[in-house]
């Protein structure tokens, strides 16, 4: 692995560290869950980065057009859960995660 | 040289600040930090060459999702001190559960190798860039082979709409609105009503 050639390793590795960076924030930020979810944007971020470099490295479009794929789905998930999250705030008066567990029906 | 230099700089801003989104005191400060990974995203994707989802991990994550995450948290009146109370017992599990992901990761990047076929499975090749733009490429793979895909995601952005405003609309109760089909659907009979007044008594 060359230090000045960048190639797939780099952003390879790049996409892991972000990807345990995402997974490390969920449990620091274990009560909050807007931050919770910036960190599964986090995420899907490295996974887009990922796909992107294989796409680039084998010379194959599809790994892009899947990107786009998972932004969709990645905004619609944004939406939804930040609005799950105003209702829980109007309902309770707290966003705590440990609150929302007492949820029923 | 400048490519690797570019990638480094990118690298490292984006990682720290990812950092920084999940370490912040304020969510308003993550927000903006996600934001700026985001952005050094977008600048690796340039490098790798995919110039159409770095414009769209701009437009639609920056553009879109971050402002609609900062919108949340400055609507939301929460003490965010509270939530962090008690966040530093959480330390060594994520450690814990990260540093096993880190090396689950590492493992796999050490022992994997593409296989001999990996060549002859390659989908769609990318066109010469010099031929045919990114975007152009993109748009022709997009809407022949994947139009199925295209659409069920559409569908999923409109549910996801609708489901938000579903989910936060609300009916308040003693707000004086205008009832359209009662105005409509009113008669003569009920509207109005013809006395007959007699002189010098009034009604």
């Amino acid at each position: 692995m060359e230090f000045f050639e960048i190639g797939l390793a780099h952003y390879l590795s790049l996409a892991a560290m972000l990807f345990t960076l995402g997974v490390f924030g969920i449990f620091l930020n274990r009560k909050n869950v807007i931050v919770i979810l910036m960190c599964i944007e986090l995420m899907l971020l490295a996974v887009n980065i990922n796909f992107v470099a294989f796409s680039a490295h084998l010379g194959d479009l599809v790994g892009q057009v899947f990107t786009i794929f998972i932004l969709t789905v990645a905004a619609a998930e944004a939406a939804i859960g930040l609005a799950i999250l105003v209702v829980l705030f109007r309902t309770r008066g707290s966003i705590a995660v440990e609150d929302i567990s007492s949820m029923k029906g | 040289m400048l490519t690797a230099f570019a990638f480094y700089l990118f690298a490292a801003i984006t990682l720290l600040s990812a950092m920084m989104v999940i370490t912040a005191r304020n969510p308003v400060h993550s927000v903006l930090f996600l934001i700026l990974a985001f952005f050094n995203a977008a600048g690796l994707f340039v490098l790798l060459g995919a110039e159409f989802i770095a414009m769209i991990l701009v437009i639609v994550y920056v553009g879109a999702v971050a402002v609609l995450f900062l919108f949340v948290v400055m609507m939301l009146d929460i003490s965010f001190a509270d939530l962090r109370k008690g966040a530093m017992q959480y330390v060594p599990v994520g450690l814990i559960a990260g540093g096993v992901l880190l090396a689950e990761l590492i493992a796999v990047f050490v022992a994997w190798r593409f296989s001999n076929s990996a060549e002859q499975n390659i989908a769609v090749p990318t066109p010469d860039a010099a031929e045919v733009t990114n975007t152009e490429a993109l748009g022709q793979v997009l809407y022949t082979d994947y139009i199925y895909a295209f659409q069920i995601s559409g569908l999923i952005l409109l549910v996801a709409m609708i489901g938000a405003i579903v989910l936060t609309h609300r009916r308040r109760p003693g707000v004086r609105k205008q009832k359209i089909e009662e105005q409509v659907s009113r008669t003569q009979e009920e509207a109005m009503e013809i006395q007959k007044v007699t002189p010098g008594t009034g009604i």
